[in-house]
């Protein structure tokens, strides 16, 4: 590699760090909301070692966000594994959007005896 | 058959063959120590006076250290396991090793266990862990775990070695936990345990350590494991079968027939007890109490057939 080359090469990864960094920029200066905010939204509040509701009924394309309430980490894991979030620590935030009808029971991968579920029907 | 590439502490006289002399909590640690394989508890100070002739040795067990909590209910999780240690040094006799039952961290950082590690180490001890739950929440579950604490242990981190006589199994019960259920063994491991007590006599103390308690606690907070009875039905044949787990954050003890079991306190935060608050998690103490909530006990065994008994011995008040 010449001079030149290394040159544009560190240029380009300096690029793809600009380009990363707008992005994030872009989510950070929108408004502060979901990304399927345009859908029905939906909460379920984890506090207490309990999911609240315990049984969520929602229209397909509902966007459901579980919020940790509890000075513990908790996860929300789908019992067939189609979402799975990552460890929620106190006050973090994880949304699914539903895009098909039926149960989704899901469980706190931490503590196994917490569980609820989501049933979404069709959209009237 | 037993594993004789297993871990176990190197150098310290270990051997093959020998007797559990008696065990005592100090500081936010189980000491424990053992003789002649049947346990018998006392006071520290009295089981020093009715120690045997033959040579005693003492181990310890620390749990639920989540280093990484900041809560308030101790804002400071690293500041305790470090007065823990310190008490560990202070010990008027110096433990064989130390058995870590889980939770070193308290969101599996590389950073956390660092500083854990770092820390338990300047005990100056050989240090045996077993993950709890909050040790496999890296992308990889457990990756992180095995990497630093794994050694040679097969599947999930699971283990046995010997030491003085005494057969020490370290066993994981908290991977692929099912929606509704509790702790969990599984069968590979179960099947690992037949073979590893197989070759064992009879006569061999046999301790187990793991992170959620191997008896059913309280099934509403999933504090038992679902296989559990599996595990300890397989132990059933020995005279001395001493179960010591963690994360519940506070002592407990029940004697079954030959098999004592024990939980240690977390060095880092209480829980309440089972059904005094509407879920588990870390329980608030009025300021300045915290250390008597992270406590000490005191368990002997001595040559006999005097009952288990388990006196604890809080940090402070
Ligand atoms: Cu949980």
């Amino acid at each position: 590699m010449t001079l030149s080359e290394a040159a544009s090469a560190a240029v380009s990864r300096r690029g793809r760090h600009l380009a990363a960094l707008a992005v994030v920029l872009a989510a950070v200066a929108g408004p502060v909301l979901p990304a399927a905010a345009a859908g029905p939204a939906a909460t379920v509040t984890i506090a207490n070692f309990t999911f609240e509701p315990a049984v969520l009924d929602v229209a397909v394309g509902t966007t459901v966000t579980w919020t940790n309430g509890d000075d513990i980490p908790h996860t929300v894991v789908e019992t067939g594994k189609t979402f799975k979030s990552k460890p929620l620590d106190t006050d973090d935030s994880f949304s699914h959007t539903f895009e098909s009808a039926g149960e989704f029971a899901y469980f706190c991968s931490l503590h196994p005896h917490m569980t609820g579920k989501v049933v979404v029907h069709a959209a009237d | 058959m037993r594993d004789d590439d297993a871990p176990r502490p190197d150098a310290d006289g270990i051997d093959r063959r020998g007797f559990l002399e008696c065990m005592t909590w100090a500081g936010t640690g189980l000491l424990w120590s053992v003789a002649g394989g049947l346990p018998q508890a006392a006071l520290m100070s009295s089981a020093a006076a009715a120690t045997p002739a033959a040579k005693p040795f003492t181990f310890l067990q620390i749990s639920d250290s989540h280093v990484g909590f900041s809560k308030p209910a101790n804002p400071d999780a690293l500041g305790t396991l470090k007065e823990a240690v310190a008490r560990i040094k202070a010990l008027p006799e110096k433990p064989a090793f130390v058995i870590h039952t889980g939770d070193i961290s308290h969101l599996s950082r590389d950073e956390e266990f660092d500083d854990a590690e770092k820390l338990i180490q300047e005990a100056g001890l050989p240090v045996f862990y077993v993950p709890g739950e909050h040790d496999l929440l890296d992308e990889e579950p457990g990756k992180s775990y095995l990497r630093r604490f794994g050694g040679k242990a097969r599947g999930a981190g699971w283990y046995s070695f010997d030491f003085g006589g005494v057969h020490y199994v370290g066993l994981v019960n908290v991977v692929n936990l099912q929606a509704g259920g509790l702790g969990n063994l599984g069968a590979e491991q179960l099947e690992w345990l037949a073979k590893d007590v197989a070759g064992l006599s009879s006569e061999t103390p046999i301790v187990v350590f793991a992170h959620i308690p191997l008896w059913t606690v309280y099934p509403e907070w999933g504090w038992g494991t679902s296989d559990g009875a599996q595990a300890l039905s397989m132990l059933r044949r020995f005279g001395s079968v001493t179960v010591l787990n963690g994360h519940i954050h506070q002592v407990m003890q029940k004697v079954e027939g030959n098999v004592a079991f024990h939980t240690a306190r977390s060095t880092a935060f209480p829980q309440p007890a089972p059904g005094t608050a509407p879920s588990a998690g870390p329980m608030k103490v009025p300021a300045g109490e915290l250390r008597k909530y992270l406590g000490i006990a005191t368990v002997d065994f001595v040559r006999g057939d005097a009952p288990l008994a388990i006196v604890d011995r809080p940090l402070a008040g």
